[in-house]
């Protein structure tokens, strides 16, 4: 007897929540989607390629990967360090700093963004120390700082092809979590009888930590940078109020943004189809990873 | 994020040879701890010393401000249609996935997630793109009905429903799952209909994941920006708070104090999630613990 009848019929309300489900998802998040995909799909190619060969638009891909890169890559070794202290060291303060971790997803962007503008800005306690200490170099580029919509004058830096400093800060603060959570089940997971064993053949702490347990922790390394990469990409509130309206230092979803307050709805849709395609394969990527590295594990 | 949380009951205390030195640790934990401090804590902590800088009665000067107030009005309308909603998408999609077996149901579940790989304001233009007045999709359902969603409380309610979809439903089908279906079929056994097995077996053991998903749900609820903020930024008429924090920040051409003020409300409900939160998270770990020790 298959199990699939007996338990149709021995729960009840397959149906009524299936049906549910299916209709609530479809209105709320597919329909939308879709009506976004389909005036992607009808644009055609003149106008992905007019849009995309604006230098705003461009200025704007370059300004949004990079920064998210960088700040992904930097949380790596920062979730790392972080994850390891929490999962295989006891100390006071060790639950308070787990829930701190989560401050990024429950602080509204906006606020994250208004705080991370003046931290960082000209007034700002860390902001104060670059500035009166002189290290306003061109080459540093605060020009993600800087150029933010603040009441004082704007000194303009030239933009030696590196990305806004401002942009990758505040997205370090919002992706960091990401790589935390990804990192601690893993680690957590991590039995001490490998790491034992090395030790006990002799491999010194160093040796074991990169021969024993890096090789385990590298796919979620990988998965967490990617989830933190995706994401910054994609971020917008945190970091609206650290970029402004300068041009050079806007990113993606702010040209979405801005095409869109003019109307200009299919140019906004050329930006904001090509965005979820980048986001669409990073996931696919994880997903793959992810598959290939459970795959390993059962042989 | 599930509602066991992340961290083991006991900690990571491991035998000697299996960890660093003590001196080791020491440094990594203090390295851990300041590099939280300065790259999480300190925004937080700016938000407040900002708001009360210039004194108690400039921040309350702010706080009861009509226009403050309406901005607070809006959120909770917002969150309170927004919360249910999902809450209800995700009692139902959790229980037909974790009780039954389908084709299609790994689908469901990956599309469950579709909101949160999508940037929030591209959320908001599908929705213009659907529903604006001039040339949306379902424009002229809209003026049959006479009816406004963009730039209007439908469209900010819309745009939040989409952005904190799947937080209930990603909650409960882990939990679920990990419960299996015996308790119900027992019930069921014992002569239950559908809905004394829910409200009887099942809720008492996912109240504790229900109110997680709640809270997280409610959270990014009432700060939610991107999306809002692109289907109603030309609308002079009412903002949420979030979007009611961009309209001062770029007012504020003397003092941040209002900005500052406003912003430190959601501060403080951004502070209480993180607390009721974690207690969650010990709450199921404990229970669990106990559950184990029950069996035994």
């Amino acid at each position: 007897m298959s199990s699939l009848a007996v338990q149709r019929r021995v729960i009840p309300g397959f149906s009524l929540s299936l049906g549910f489900a299916v209709t609530y998802l479809s209105l709320v998040v597919l329909v939308p989607l879709a009506a976004l995909v389909i005036k992607g799909a009808g644009l055609g190619w003149g106008e992905f390629a007019r849009t995309m060969g604006q230098q705003q638009v461009q200025s704007a891909f370059y300004t949004s990967l990079l920064s998210a890169f960088l700040a992904a890559l930097i949380n790596v070794p920062v979730g790392l360090l972080i994850a390891w202290v929490l999962v295989r060291y006891r100390f006071v303060g060790r639950r308070v700093m787990d829930a701190i971790i989560d401050l990024p997803f429950a602080l509204p962007t906006a606020v994250a963004g208004i705080s991370l503008a003046f931290l960082y800005g000209p007034n700002g306690w860390i902001g104060k120390i670059f500035t009166e200490s002189g290290w306003s170099y061109p080459w540093l580029v605060w020009a993600g700082f800087e150029k933010s919509a603040w009441p004082l004058e704007l000194r303009w830096f030239n933009q030696i092809g590196l990305a806004p400093l401002g942009v990758t800060v505040a997205l370090t603060f919002v992706s960091l979590p990401f790589v935390v959570r990804t990192l601690q089940p893993v680690l957590e997971d991590l039995g001490a009888e490998h790491e034992e064993a090395a030790a006990s053949l002799g491999a010194n702490r160093i040796q074991t930590i990169w021969r024993v347990v890096l090789p385990e922790i590298w796919p979620a390394l990988i998965t967490g940078f990617a989830l933190a990469f995706a994401r910054g990409i994609g971020e917008y509130g945190s970091v609206l109020f650290i970029t402004g309206n300068q041009p050079e230092t806007q990113i993606v979803p702010h040209v979405i943004f801005q095409r869109l307050e003019r109307f200009e709805i299919a140019e906004s849709t050329v930006v904001a189809t090509i965005l979820m395609v980048v986001s669409f394969v990073l996931l696919l990527g994880i997903n793959l990873l992810q598959r290939r590295v459970a795959q390993r594990g059962q042989r | 994020m599930a509602a066991t949380g992340n961290l083991t009951r006991g900690g990571g205390a491991r035998s000697g040879i299996a960890t660093e030195p003590w001196w080791v640790r020491a440094i990594l934990i203090t390295l851990a701890v300041v590099v939280l401090g300065v790259l999480l804590v300190l925004p937080l902590v700016t938000i407040f010393v900002e708001a009360f800088r210039e004194g108690w009665a400039a921040y309350k000067e702010q706080i009861i401000a009509p226009e403050t107030w309406s901005a607070i009005k809006l959120t909770l309308i917002t969150a309170l249609i927004a919360v249910p909603l999902n809450l209800v998408f995700g009692i139902a999609a959790a229980w037909a996935v974790t009780k039954f077996n389908f084709w299609g149901k790994s689908i469901l579940v990956t599309l469950i997630d579709l909101p949160f790989s999508v940037s929030p304001v591209a959320a908001g233009l599908a929705l213009v793109i659907l529903f604006n007045l001039q040339n949306g999709y379902l424009a002229p359902v809209l003026k049959w009905l006479d009816l406004k969603v963009i730039f209007s409380l439908p469209g900010m309610v819309l745009a939040t429903v989409f952005i904190t979809f799947p937080f209930v439903a990603r909650e409960l089908i882990p939990l679920m799952q990990s419960q299996g279906t015996e308790e119900e079929e027992a019930a069921h056994v014992l002569g239950a209909n559908g809905w004394q097995m829910f409200w009887r077996v099942t809720l008492p053991n996912i109240k504790w994941g229900v109110l997680y998903g709640v809270i997280l749900c409610n959270a990014r609820a009432m700060g939610e920006f991107g999306a809002v903020y692109a289907v109603s930024s030309n609308f002079e008429g009412q903002k949420t708070l979030p979007l009611y924090i961009e309209r001062v920040y770029y007012a504020s051409w003397v003092s941040l104090v209002p900005v500052f003020a406003v912003a430190s409300l959601l501060g403080v409900l951004a502070l209480i999630t993180l607390v009721v939160k974690t207690w969650l998270e010990w709450k199921t770990q404990r229970e669990m613990a106990e559950g184990s020790k029950a069996v035994h």
